[in-house]
């Protein structure tokens, strides 16, 4: 097409070559989309629930764990010399900074996800330098408050949404 | 340098059909008559082993997807019913699990073998880039095949590997969980891998197709690096190099059946007979032997960002090498220099392998990290230097001169013998 038919009205042809091109890319990505989206989650797995826990019979110093949305949660009954440790860290020393206070709903009890932040190995609770959790895979440590302290890892082990429904049961979720 | 088409339908039947659909004067001209440079060493008799290899999982692979179940709950106890109660089920499961073991030698020695000789070097870059690709694929289909007995290690090597993209910033988190179906490694993703693991070989063969298109462009590379100039510098496709690699498939047969039937599970792990369970982590996990350099350097890198992009660059920069490597001169036969650093580069990948089986404690980071520099230093620094600074040996006038010698000019009628 010469440059100077550019300047010309659009005719009837420009019309229906837009719109043609225009219908054909909404097609496309009409179908494109449904076979991304099958491979995402669907309602009935996201819509796993909440899980109960009664967590009256965890010794001090012992840690619970029960699968959650196909992930373990550790739920950890923590001594009075571990609150107060994680309790004394200057957030400086701290990769991925946060207050013990802000990880939990009540002192002794920690409830976090437990899938390392790294690639996802299940920590071994008790262990590790800080007497925390020790991911066996690459090596990162937590503390008892599941703050990454050393390793690979980027981020603190996650605080799932739980809640107290009494002083010995918790929901998860 | 296609081989001339000679081929001439010898009955009615086939004189029919080649009129319509001239394949077999295609196979002919490709396998038949096929000039190949006269000098090639048993080093590239692996291309053939591969492509045979590549069959044999492919039938070995419907065979075991006819008992296989892929279900998470079911899974694991089809893969022991298969080596317990089908006919020759055991055999089947052996034969295909320590062929991709065979398949990822079968690559290692061809990819090297490219580099020691110079094959990813103009003109065939493309088909280098087709190797390339034709590597990657290999590598998920493994990895995916691995996942299907739903073992422990199964379990939590595609929790490693699937996470590693839960590293790309913002929209990690939405990948991994898009990639799983789910919010952790379930029956939606071993349903998936199922699914890919019987796609992908089939991708594979595609692509290999073109591989062998893209290679009777140029015709072979060859030891001495320099292309064929005449007739003399070549032999026919068959019988020359049908026997060749005929004999050098039947020696790596015997290799293979070893392991089959003497250490099948040399090259597995024994956690992968434990049911796959997703609140217990084993204590070590590592993944099959043919991804531990790179995971070596996944490893060394302490970020969880950078160990991810190393690891993937590490992988990807083998695809660059003909813009990295630019001397002139192919073969390491007369790059003195280039050989050395060659054998440094494999001796720095093969430890890089064991520093990835090893535990990521005290020296072996420090040593990984050390290894991991040299890999990358190797093919960004040294290659680059090299291909400008490098004193070359002089190259033999034609191949025939070099491996014939003074015999070439005293009897030309010898590439008949």
């Amino acid at each position: 097409m010469a440059a100077t038919t550019t300047l010309e009205e659009p005719t009837r042809r420009d019309f229906l070559y837009i719109a043609t091109a225009a219908v054909g890319i909404v097609g496309a990505g009409a179908a494109v989309w449904p076979l991304i989206s099958q491979m995402s989650p669907d309602a009935s797995t996201l819509a796993a629930g909440s899980v109960e826990v009664d967590i009256s019979g965890i010794a001090v110093g012992q840690i619970l764990t029960v699968k959650w949305r196909g992930k373990p949660i550790f739920v950890s009954h923590r001594t009075p010399e571990e609150i107060a440790a994680v309790r004394a860290v200057p957030m400086n020393e701290l990769k991925d900074p946060a207050t013990d206070q802000s990880r939990v709903e009540k002192p002794e009890w920690l409830v976090v996800i437990g899938i390392c932040t790294h690639l996802g190995c299940v920590p071994l609770g008790n262990e590790g330098p800080y007497h925390g959790f020790f991911c066996p895979c690459h090596g990162s440590v937590y503390d008892p408050s599941g703050r990454i302290r050393q390793g690979p890892a980027p981020a603190n082990l996650v605080v799932p949404p739980y809640k107290f429904v009494s002083d010995a049961k918790i929901s998860i979720g | 340098m296609s081989g001339e088409s000679t081929y001439v339908p010898k009955n009615a039947v086939a004189k029919w059909f080649e009129s319509r659909l001239p394949v077999l004067g295609l196979a002919h001209s490709s396998f038949v008559v096929f000039p190949n440079p006269r000098n090639l060493n048993y080093w590239w008799t692996f291309g053939g082993i591969l492509a045979f290899l590549l069959v044999s999982q492919i039938i070995t692979g419907v065979v075991l997807a006819m008992h296989y179940t892929p279900e998470s709950t079911l899974a694991f106890d089809s893969v022991e019913r298969i080596m317990r109660d089908v006919n020759f089920g055991w055999l089947m499961r052996y034969w295909h699990a320590n062929g991709a073991s065979m398949f990822f030698i079968g690559l290692y020695v061809h990819i090297l073998r490219g580099m020691y000789y110079g094959s990813y070097k103009a003109p065939r870059e493309v088909l280098w880039l087709l190797g390339f690709i034709i590597y990657l694929l290999s590598m998920a289909t493994a990895f995916m095949g691995y996942v299907l007995p739903w073992g422990q290690m199964s379990f939590w090597g595609a929790t490693v590997i699937t996470s590693l993209f839960s590293a790309i910033p913002v929209v990690g988190d939405a990948i991994t969980t898009w990639l799983w179906g789910g919010y952790s490694v379930d029956n939606a993703t071993l349903n998936r891998f199922f699914a890919l693991h019987y796609l992908l070989p089939f991708m594979i063969v595609g692509v290999v197709g073109l591989h062998i298109w893209a290679l009777h462009v140029p015709g072979s590379n060859n030891p001495i690096g320099i292309e064929p100039k005449s007739a003399k510098d070549t032999l026919p496709f068959h019988p020359y190099f049908t026997v060749k690699d005929g004999f050098a498939l039947t020696l790596f047969l015997i290799f293979y059946a070893w392991f089959v039937f003497y250490i099948p599970n040399y090259l597995g792990h024994a956690d992968n007979y434990i049911e796959a369970n997703p609140l217990v982590t084993p204590p070590h996990i590592v993944p099959e032997w043919y991804y531990l350099p790179f995971y070596a350097i996944l490893r060394s890198v302490p970020s969880k960002l950078g160990g991810f992009l190393a690891m993937f660059g590490a992988v990807l920069i083998v695809a660059v090498l003909p813009w990295l490597d630019s001397s002139k001169v192919k073969s390491a036969v007369y790059r003195p220099l280039f050989r050395i650093f060659f054998w440094i580069f494999v001796v720095d990948a093969v430890l890089l392998g064991y520093i990835g089986s090893q535990p990521p404690e005290g020296g072996a980071v420090i040593a990984g990290r050390l290894l991991t520099a040299y890999y990358f230093i190797h093919f960004l620094v040294i290659l680059p230097l090299l291909s400008r600074f490098e004193p070359t040996r002089p190259l033999p006038a034609s191949i025939s001169d070099a491996v014939l010698g003074d015999s070439a000019k005293a009897e030309p009628a010898l590439a008949s013998h």
